[in-house]
């Protein structure tokens, strides 16, 4: 059943990438979306028999290759962690296939477009249910891939093709470390199998080991190097700079790939890797402090973006960044909890945004909205309700997710708890008032946009919304049914052994807390309310009076700009230098031009000798005698 | 079975070949009937070289198929053939890439058709019966002897700027080679053998193993190449007509290699290890050097020159790590490097018959009229960046994983591939394919015809079938590379 789930979405892609253009979009569209709902029932239905005491299933399916002891399977590990990764890739992934036929159904290359989602989708099935951490590089840099074909799927637009080629190195960035990570793995455990590395974790706990030439805790240097793979992957503070601009993609890959799926997977790495991570002391600082970093860092940015898909962009950044400080912290079952709350409220988000967008004719700036509550009631009412999970509203999705992230924070002893949690509140702050930016600059107050698009806006076909149903009833009860497995009573008979879990009880915040968490989010809420809704002129004073903290907001604290000149620019410098000063000038004109025109010049220089005048070798054969004759008399 | 000498009618199939289109007249009438015998010649080879893979037998470290006949009644010199685990990929390669090169011939060359044919199939010829070789002496007669038809086909089939490309050709690879050739006579002085199969081993004095080496390593390092002397390899791919491209960056590159493992492993451990860490600082320096240079090229098949002497950087790391991922890596790379960059090149050679340039700034937007064509160098160029699932990554990531155990620099310098040979390659791919099409001359421009198709789609299927198959590769060489390596750990006393 398990392979049906990993291998159906491979079918459906392979279909239309053979027979896309023979049977026509309308066969690509049926099958990718049919087979896909296939997958996400059987993996719900797994998903609900894993939710009892289960022992870790491997399922074996053939050895890729064998090196000397590199031994690597193409194998499916099966425990919870990877069931709840099943349906909420699987989950998400149907809905925006459904979703994708009716949002596309203007575009001329459909086929090639539900092909390239379900080939995402069972690269990312793959990535979730590896046995070892081969399979799984497999599967990240598949969905890198995907994500690469998908960013510049309008390959007409130049700032697509940027964003795609962006993505994909800054992606490979990040792959480097994980790749490195894994050669360092093999070379301490003798194996890239989990069940290996997790079974010998401990004995290595100090252990040290030599890498450039100084001396690392070994468990610290492994976790760091497949860290720097999951900051690339996941958009963390340094490697974010490509998730932004992935949006230049159609909207339904932004919800899948840059929101619910694809960015979690640098999350899924770390709690997946958790029996190791969990010795690697000063490596868990560092991913809690580079989480909170980017939290705070994302959100900072949210608040003054213009771009709809843009302000829930950085948002994903920004929560992120709390499920790797979790991670961090050690809290990997928050952390994978609110992974799997913020996919389907994310997801929403987007796909609301997509609507918005749809409704508007491809407008996304949301100063020119404004007031289209009344026109898209639906996809309006959507969007508060995924803007109410993402603030943690009381009982829905993220209420639950957030708050266990806030208390394992609280009560961790971790040094860097304290400024994690202090940024987990400002954050969540910040998250509400961004939240509640986007929602009344677009749905209410006065329309801002031309009288003629307005009057055209109008409510997405049923395809389009029936998704959004799915995902928000997600985005609503995923935390009521779900929160007792993952951080309740029921933890330990769910989790088993599939990640490390702490400290069993599950504490409260005191009352003290939580009403300073509680009044934050209100606080950005009203903020949000005052600036955007009832004293509009006031966004205008603020951002003049502000200036400088304004314009770093705005323009993402120049870290583009900055990269531009310490990175690229050097980049293209040295790549001309290499090639006119080092390989024409310097290899060439010492090496093979070199040589050839000293034979030329002493040739030239030797030839005159043979002048053709008698007296000129008369003389030469003078001197020669005479030279000889001394070298006789003397010697 | 045993009776049939079926290696030596693979290695001299060809020149039959060859001598069978020597016959045919040379007019308008009977060009078709050349390439056809050219074609089917190099076909009827292919398929017995798979005959051979079949007959191949993994549990058998030692050479097959062998064949011997003393040449020389007072010299031990022998015509001695067999393959091994080692040498049965690299004839295959040579076998697979060789009907592809004249099929993609068949409307580009105007000029000199039976002379280009012959030449080719005489290549062919000399590169098995190089691989095929156990004597010294043959190897080196063959070794040498394709430089007479590549320097051929690049000299008359070539572009403008072809004679300098191919002397810059010629004369560097003959300064390695005199230097290989002195070599071979010190060690005939030595041992009175001419066998590679029989000097594997440890058995010359060290100082004496040095100076083999360096000789060696100059016609090597060379033909790899290696840098610093990797700047013939640029000009030569300008020049040379597209097959002749794909045979020298398929083929000939992994002659390099392929002597690296046979003598300077093989033969000359102590040396190999003495000098291993001035291999890993040429290879290192080729990785990031050549990357670099490989994003600043104009013309397209420059750049993937540049990017093949990046990639045969990790072979050589590969190679000179000596264990079984590093070594087995390193092969499996040569194998995926001769594949993909082959493909590269006829990728190339398809829009240059078309628009007769290779400025990467005339293309724009080339997938909006040509989506198969997109769509299959968008399968070569992920190989070329090593993506998992492709050719390039098995390979890639076997040399990571091995140079782990070697040093930490080494595999930095290794993995950073990673990220290098994705910048370029992308970069090149989004110029040329993706975008709007700008240039009016193009707007005509038509997608793969079947001719291109039955070239490009076998690579591309070769491409994946490595990267999800790797181990029907890694299997018959395993035991090969594992007598290599004990042979070295033992005379290192490791």
């Amino acid at each position: 059943m398990a392979q049906l789930i990993v291998f159906l979405p491979l079918f459906g892609f392979l279909f239309c990438f053979f027979f896309g253009k023979i049977f026509g979009f309308k066969a690509s569209q049926i099958t990718t979306t049919s087979l896909l709902f296939v997958s996400t029932i059987l993996s719900w239905y797994l998903f609900f028999s894993y939710l009892d005491e289960r022992e870790v299933e491997v399922i074996h399916i053939f050895n890729w290759f064998t090196s000397g002891n590199f031994i690597v399977d193409w194998s499916i590990r099966l425990d919870s962690l990877t069931t709840t990764m099943f349906v909420v890739v699987c989950s998400v992934s149907a809905c925006v296939h459904l979703y994708s036929i009716g949002y596309m159904s203007d575009d001329p290359s459909k086929e090639r477009f539900m092909g390239y989602l379900s080939l995402f989708t069972f690269f990312m099935l793959m990535l979730v249910s590896s046995n070892n951490l081969l399979q799984m590089f497999f599967g990240w840099e598949g969905v890198g891939l995907a994500s690469y074909l998908l960013i510049g799927f309008w390959y007409h637009k130049p700032s697509a093709n940027n964003a795609a080629v962006k993505a994909f190195l800054v992606n490979r960035i990040g792959d480097f470390g994980y790749a490195l990570g894994i050669a360092g793995i093999f070379y301490i455990f003798g194996s890239v199998e989990f069940s290996v590395i997790f079974d010998n974790a401990e004995s290595f706990k100090d252990h040290s080991m030599q890498f450039i030439g100084i001396s690392f805790n070994t468990i610290d240097l492994l976790c760091f190097l497949l860290f720097i793979g999951a900051m690339g992957k996941s958009a963390q503070l340094g490697l974010h700079t490509w998730l932004p601009d992935a949006m230049e993609g159609p909207t339904p890959v932004s919800a899948l790939i840059h929101a619910a799926t694809m960015v979690t997977a640098g999350v899924f790495l770390v709690a997946r890797m958790s029996p190791l991570f969990e010795y690697a002391l000063i490596t868990n600082l560092f991913i809690t402090f580079i989480g909170a970093s980017t939290a705070i860092f994302a959100a900072t940015i949210a608040l003054t973006q213009n771009d709809i898909k843009r302000v829930i962009a950085y948002s994903t950044c920004s929560q992120l960044g709390y499920m790797f400080f979790a991670a961090g912290l050690g809290a990997y079952n928050a952390s994978i909890f609110h992974l799997m709350t913020h996919g389907f409220f994310k997801a929403l988000l987007f796909l609301s945004a997509g609507s918005v967008i749809h409704a508007m004719h491809h407008e996304q700036d949301m100063r020119k909205m404004g007031g289209l509550f009344k026109k898209i009631p639906i996809t309006g009412s959507m969007m508060w309700i995924g803007s109410l999970a993402i603030i943690g509203f009381p009982y829905f999705s993220g209420y639950y997710s957030k708050e266990s992230i806030l208390e394992n924070a609280y009560y961790s002893s971790s040094s860097m708890a304290t400024f994690a949690y202090t940024v987990g509140i400002l954050t969540a702050l910040l998250t509400a008032f961004y939240s509640w930016r986007l929602l009344f600059m677009t749905f209410h107050g006065q329309t801002r946009s031309d009288k003629k698009t307005f009057d055209n806006a109008h409510e997405s076909p049923l395809i389009m919304t029936l998704p959004l149903f799915v995902l928000a009833f997600g985005s609503i009860f995923a935390g009521l049914f779900f929160s007792n497995f993952y951080i309740g009573k029921m933890q330990y008979s769910f989790w088993g052994d599939s990640i490390i879990l702490h400290d069993g009880k599950h504490h409260y915040l005191p009352f003290i807390q939580t009403l300073i968490v509680k009044s934050s989010v209100a606080i950005g809420v009203m903020l949000a309310a005052l600036i955007y809704f009832y004293k509009k002129h006031l966004s205008k004073i603020l951002a003049h009076n502000l200036d400088p903290l304004y314009s770093i907001s705005l323009n993402k604290w120049y870290i583009d700009e900055l990269y531009h000149s310490i990175f690229i620019r050097p980049y293209f410098y040295l790549a001309n230098l290499f090639w006119k000063k080092g390989d024409e000038r310097l290899i060439d004109g010492y090496g093979p031009n070199g040589i050839s025109k000293l034979i030329s010049i002493s040739s030239q220089y030797l030839s005159r000798f043979q002048s053709g005048y008698l007296y000129h070798y008369a003389f030469v054969m003078l001197g020669g005698l005479v030279i000889i004759l001394t070298w006789f008399i003397y010697y | 079975m045993a009776d049939i000498p079926i290696l030596s009618i693979i290695i001299f199939l060809p020149l039959l070949g060859a001598l069978v289109i020597l016959l045919i007249k040379d007019d308008e009438n009977s060009l078709n009937n050349i390439k056809k015998v050219a074609l089917w010649t190099s076909v009827g080879v292919f398929l017995l070289s798979l005959f051979i893979w079949l007959q191949f037998d993994s549990s058998n470290s030692g050479y097959q198929f062998q064949e011997k006949f003393r040449w020389f009644n007072d010299f031990n010199f022998y015509y001695h053939i067999g393959i091994d685990g080692i040498s049965l990929f690299m004839v295959i390669l040579s076998t697979f890439l060789t009907p592809l090169c004249i099929l993609a011939s068949w409307e580009s060359i105007k000029k000199r058709v039976k002379e280009y044919m012959i030449a080719f199939l005489f290549l062919e010829t000399v590169m098995i019966g190089m691989f095929a070789s156990i004597d010294i002496l043959l190897f080196y007669i063959f070794f040498e002897v394709v430089l007479i038809p590549m320097y051929l086909i690049i000299g008359i089939w070539g572009g403008e700027r072809r004679i300098y490309a191919s002397f810059k050709f010629f004369l560097y690879t003959l300064l390695g080679s005199v230097l290989m050739l002195i070599a071979i006579i010190v060690i005939y002085r030595l041992t009175n053998s001419m066998s590679i199969e029989d000097l594997q081993g440890n058995y010359f004095a060290k100082n004496v193993q040095i100076y083999l080496w360096l000789a060696f390593f100059a016609s090597f390092a060379v033909k790899i190449p290696m840098w610093p002397f990797h700047t013939w390899l640029p000009d030569a791919h300008v020049e040379a007509p597209t097959a002749g491209s794909v045979i020298l960056a398929g083929v000939l590159l992994k002659m390099g290699g392929y002597g690296f493992i046979r003598f300077s492993l093989g033969m000359l451990p102590e040396a190999s290890e003495y000098f291993s860490p001035f291999i890993m600082i040429l290879s290192i320096v080729a990785i990031v050097y050549t990357s670099f240079v490989a994003l600043a090229q104009t013309d397209i098949k420059k750049l993937i020159a540049y990017s093949s002497v990046a990639h045969m950087g990790l072979v050589t790391i590969g190679i000179f790590i000596v264990n079984s991922q590093g070594l087995e890596g390193a092969m499996i790379q040569m194998i995926s490097h001769g594949v993909l960059s082959g493909a590269l090149f006829f990728c190339v050679g398809v829009i240059y018959d078309r628009m007769h340039t290779r400025e990467i700034n005339f293309y724009a937007g080339l997938v909006n009229r040509m989506p198969i064509y997109a769509t299959v160098f968008m399968i070569f160029m992920l190989g070329s960046v090593g993506l998992p699932g492709t050719s390039g990554f098995i390979g890639e990531f076997l040399v990571i994983v091995g140079a782990f155990k070697y040093s930490s620099i080494v595999v930095i310098g290794a993995a950073i591939g990673i990220i290098l040979s994705a910048v370029y390659m992308l970069y090149l791919y989004k110029r040329i394919i993706f975008g709007v099409m700008t240039n009016e001359k193009l707007i005509e421009i038509l997608d793969l015809n079947n001719r291109e198709k039955i070239i490009l789609i076998p690579l591309a299927i070769a491409v994946i079938f490595i990267g999800i198959f790797p181990n029907v590769f890694i299997e018959p060489m395993r035991l090969p590379i594992e007598s290599i390596i004990i042979n070295y750990e033992f005379a290192n006393a490791k």
